[in-house]
């Protein structure tokens, strides 16, 4: 009995010890519990939010480029994409084999979405195909049963509409580079298929336009699905900007310059607005939103015309004639030669070993500066150059904006060169200036070189006298830009009176029998215009040539001259500046004189009223209000 | 008192004298329990009866018909047949493991048409049964002869093998347990517990080498888990986030974020607990381990209660197989312990994880209704009055 009861009593001592140990183990988990709980929960809490919580976002639409009278020239159109998602999909390879039986995918295009599938987390959308046609689409949905994770998705994408004919102002968009990526922290480009502004005024303001991410909070499950929207953060869309460009007098300059490597530049003289910025050939813009396909890219190459350069900003010519004004005003400006003072051209001039030709064989005889400009005098400029000096008239010279950075919203702008004595010395390392040098750079030749940009600029500064900037910005947004009102820009600094007389004298080139371009006057007589002709020799006329009286038709297309005209109207009242350049146009008055009569016959037929001041700043990109009689806010001319 | 005279007669209580006897405390505190299992699935199906609630519910209404007619059932009687139970549990094992339906890499299931069974887990109850039998004649001198535990260590070890081999380690790691805790129990000398504890402390680096690769990567990602997270060691740090997120007072009932997106893999089963405790906070969760607490307790108290060897080895035996459930499901859902299928008793989701516990809580009732009556060979006559 002693055993059964001792039996029983180390029974109840050991489950009571068993019960004991449970309790402990149990406080063990109690113990656990507080520290995940309590002392831990911040951490876990963050990580719980982590986890279920997506952030999407949403591209807002990219701002318009409008133009001044508000027509589009790059917006927004509907893009319907196949999108595929991995995860819901057994087998990517057999989708992609269905789907391009029905659209088909080239194996580079394969090989890019099995690549960006890898990448990406299997529930990120990865684009299959852009730029879905109806009929495609139609056969993408009715096949969808037959192509998991196949979704159609629609975005947005950037639209042309005006294609070639602005394509070297407008720029374009296109998938962002590496190089773009550096130091943009914008969450945006981390969307696959964003596309950035690469050129252009796209690439200028490619910030205003992009305009800042939209954002979706979104609840997803532990494979990524979304299985509610917490909250949406609308994007901010991106501004419109609102350019100084008149579409169809761009349109004009582009089709009239079209079957030649030319530029062709018309400017409002009066506060530098662009009013049209051409250069040809051109290219589609829109061809680079899709990707250019690599015969595109070495045919652009090849091409001696360089269709992808935008010669009027960033092709560098020799000014030529059209630098005689300059070269007059820095004369006159420093009292070296009096405003009627006649030089006698005997056709050529006699400076050491080296005979300087005029390019009339036998002379214009006894000219001043009005006659000299009007014939376009060599021989009165090599004296002219001579007298001033090489510095004076290159300090003249970027007065009137050329060698000079103009500040124009496009890349690519070249900044040119009108030579100095100390920089020939820098250049060439210690040779100095000579004075031959001197006298070639007195008719636009020799070191030389401006953009087409540049020379619109310096006509228009010559026109009014003021210190105008070009520029393609008007607005944006609807905040219109300062710089739109001549008063806006600082006189330049000329005499009035040598101004007066270097204005009378391009009237004559045109308007006068016997002017370089009397044969491109304006058959209104009411808007008559001022202008210069150019002709650069792109290569050294040798002794030979010049005894053989080579003729400029009979040489090969890169042999010829480059032929440049520029101009105002009206000569009383300036509005418009224009420059042309023609390459191996052969002559100025021959090819780029009509070319930029027709222009500006254009532009003054486009109603000049429109273009009064002060333009209505309600109404950005609209047309502007009309006030009569305005316009003597300009310089008199 | 009046019970206890009446009970000592040798044919023991009659029908309505038993169902008066039934502990219907414990029913209730396992119909709490029950209840929370009701509330978390409801939960775990994003706030819908369906799929698993309704069916738990009726489950557990089943079982509480099952415990009541074991409760009923003479424990002499379930002596008699505890080697025959014994093995038929084996059988079955033999036979999952030769026709069973391979769920997770291992052939744990029965199926039996409308029910599932899991025979790892009958096996334990068999087990008690067939231990508690034999222990039941143990004396003090029994215990110290290496050969008189011989027997009942092979019945420990043909049952831990077999499930060992389905393979399930974490069940029969458990039903190892159950027996170590059975043979301490029993009277076992403290110094042999001790010699096999450290036998197979180093039997476990050779044992590493007989494991499954999943079985291996579940113990290295639970060293490690941050080592894969998205693949097997993706339990363990999401049931750690949504029980640490829970916080102390919990998201709210139905707004346990990580259970109801999903992140918590096998929420309604293994996993209940995190959900419970991410909804409901350390509160709750220690409120539910309390009630557990309370229910092996009362185990305990009945163990104790009773005048005979073999209620009171069965009774603690059971209790002990609840309190192991209980503490390895609880301990892996914080992860303490490496991930394996055990479930929480009455919450779970799991039909034959739910029918198995009752009929556990069965032989207990069985135990705590039959507590005094006399067992025929069993060297305890007369002690009552000891008792008191």
């Amino acid at each position: 009995m002693r055993r059964e009861t001792s039996s029983r009593s180390r029974f109840i001592r050991r489950a009571l010890v068993l019960g004991g140990g449970k309790l402990l183990l149990l406080g063990v988990l109690g113990a656990r519990l507080y520290q995940l709980q309590v002392i831990e929960a911040d951490r876990y809490v963050t990580l719980a939010e982590e986890n279920r919580i997506s952030l999407r976002l949403v591209a807002p639409p990219r701002g318009r480029l409008l133009d001044r009278n508000g027509t589009v020239l790059a917006g927004n159109r509907e893009n319907f994409r196949a999108l595929l998602v991995a995860e819901q999909t057994p087998d990517i390879g057999a989708t992609l084999a269905t789907f391009s039986a029905l659209v088909p995918l080239s194996e580079s295009e394969r090989a890019r979405v099995e690549r960006d599938t890898r990448r990406n987390r299997r529930f990120v959308p990865v684009a299959v195909r852009e730029f879905l046609s109806w009929e495609d689409m139609a056969r993408i949905e009715v096949n969808a049963p037959d192509l998991p994770g196949i979704m159609v998705d629609r975005g947005q994408t950037r639209l042309y509409p005006y294609g070639e004919e602005l394509a070297h102002v407008l720029g374009y968009v296109a998938p962002a580079a590496e190089a773009d990526l550096q130091g943009d922290e914008d969450p945006l480009l981390t969307l696959p298929g964003f596309r950035i502004g690469r050129a252009g005024i796209e690439r200028v303001h490619d910030r205003v336009l992009r305009g800042r991410a939209g954002a979706i909070q979104l609840e997803v499950n532990a494979v990524g699905r979304v299985v509610r929207e917490l909250s949406r953060q609308e994007g901010t869309p991106g501004q419109d900007v609102t350019l100084t460009i008149d579409e169809p007098l761009q349109r004009f300059a582009t089709q009239r310059i079209a079957s030649e490597s030319a530029a062709a530049v018309v400017m409002d003289a009066r506060n530098g607005e662009l009013l049209a910025l051409a250069s040809s050939p051109s290219f589609d813009p829109s061809v680079f939103n899709s990707g250019v396909s690599q015969r595109q890219w070495q045919a652009w190459l090849a091409n001696r015309r360089k269709p992808l350069n935008n010669k009027a900003i960033g092709g560098l010519y020799a000014p030529g004639s059209t630098f005689k004004m300059v070269v007059g005003i820095a004369a006159l400006e420093a009292n070296v030669i009096g405003a009627n003072e006649r030089v006698t051209c005997i056709g050529y001039v006699d400076l050491g070993d080296t005979r300087f030709h005029c390019w009339k064989a036998g002379g214009h005889g006894g000219v001043d500066l009005r006659q000299a400009i009007k014939v376009s005098c060599d021989c009165y400029f090599y004296e002219a150059a001579r007298r001033v000096g090489i510095d004076r008239i290159a300090a003249m010279a970027n007065r009137f904006g050329l060698g000079a950075d103009l500040e124009i919203e496009l890349p690519g702008a070249r900044t040119g060169l009108v030579p100095t004595r100390a920089w020939r010395l820098a250049q060439s390392g210690g040779v100095p200036w000579q004075q031959g040098d001197t006298l070639v750079h007195g008719i636009g030749q020799g070191f030389t070189q401006v953009t087409p940009l540049q020379l619109a600029t310096m006509t228009a500064r010559l026109a009014t006298g003021r210190q105008v900037r070009p520029h393609l910005t008007r607005a944006i947004g609807a905040s219109i830009r300062r710089g739109d009102r001549p008063e806006h820009w600082p006189v330049i600094g000329v005499g009035e009176r040598n101004l007066r007389l270097v204005r009378e004298a391009m009237a004559a080139v045109v308007n006068e029998q016997g002017g370089t371009a009397y044969a491109s006057r304006l058959p209104d007589r009411q808007a008559a215009m001022a202008g210069k002709t150019g002709t650069t020799q792109v290569r050294r006329i040798s002794m030979a040539d010049r005894a053989r009286g080579v003729r400029q038709e009979q040489l090969p297309w890169d042999y010829r001259h480059h032929a440049l005209f520029v101009c105002y109207a009206p000569v009383d009242n300036p509005v418009y500046a224009c420059a042309v350049l023609i390459e191996h146009g052969i002559g100025g008055a021959l090819t780029a004189a009509p070319a930029a009569r027709d222009i500006m016959a254009e532009a003054l037929a486009r109603d000049p009223a429109k273009r009064s001041f002060p333009p209505d700043p309600s109404v950005p990109g609209r047309p502007m209000s009309v006030r009569s009689g305005s316009g003597g806010a300009g310089e008199a001319g | 008192m009046l019970h206890t005279r009446r009970l000592a007669a040798p044919r023991g209580p009659g029908f309505a004298e038993k169902l008066y006897l039934i502990s219907w405390p414990l029913v209730l505190l396992l119909a709490a329990l029950a209840g929370i299992g009701y509330i978390a699935l409801y939960s775990a199906a994003g706030g819908d009866p369906e799929p698993w609630a309704a069916r738990h519910a009726l489950r557990f209404a089943f079982g509480l018909i099952v415990l009541v007619s074991i409760g009923l059932v003479d424990i002499r009687l379930i002596e008699r047949i505890a080697w025959p139970l014994y093995a038929l549990a084996v059988a079955l094992l033999l036979v999952v493991m030769l026709h069973g339906q391979v769920g997770k890499g291992a052939q744990r299931w029965l199926d039996l048409g409308p029910i599932q069974m899991q025979p790892s887990e009958l096996m334990k109850l068999a087990l008690c049964i067939a231990l508690a039998s034999y222990f039941r004649r143990a004396t003090s001198e029994r215990m110290g002869n290496a050969l008189f535990l011989l027997v009942p260590a092979l019945a420990v070890a043909l049952p831990a093998g077999l499930i060992l081999k389905q393979p399930n380690l974490g069940n029969a790691l458990i039903t190892l347990m159950l027996g170590a805790a059975v043979f301490f129990l029993a009277g076992m000398r403290i110094w042999a517990i001790g010699l096999c504890a450290g036998l197979a402390a180093a039997a476990v680096p050779f044992a590493y080498g007989y494991l499954k690769d999943y079985q291996k990567a579940r113990i290295l990602t639970f060293l490690n888990p941050e080592s894969d997270p998205l693949g097997a060691g993706y339990h363990t740090i999401q049931s750690r986030i949504a029980l640490g997120s829970g916080g102390t007072w919990g998201r709210g009932w139905l707004q346990g974020t990580q259970s109801q997106l999903d992140f918590l893999p096998e929420k309604q089963t293994d996993f209940i607990f995190t959900l419970w405790a991410e909804e409901w906070g350390m509160v709750g969760a220690l409120a539910l381990m309390a009630l557990n607490l309370l229910i092996i307790a009362y185990g305990l108290a009945i163990a104790m209660r009773c005048r005979h060897a073999f209620g009171r080895l069965l009774a603690a035996g059971i209790t002990a197989n609840f309190f192991l459930y209980v503490f390895v499901n609880i301990a892996m859902n914080m992860g303490l312990i490496p991930v394996g299928g055990v479930p929480l008793p009455l919450v779970s989701h799991g039909g034959s994880s739910t029918l198995t516990v009752m009929l556990g809580f069965g032989l207990l009732m069985s135990v705590h209704v039959h507590r005094d009556v006399e067992f025929s060979g069993e060297e305890e006559r007369g002690t009552g009055l000891a008792a008191r």
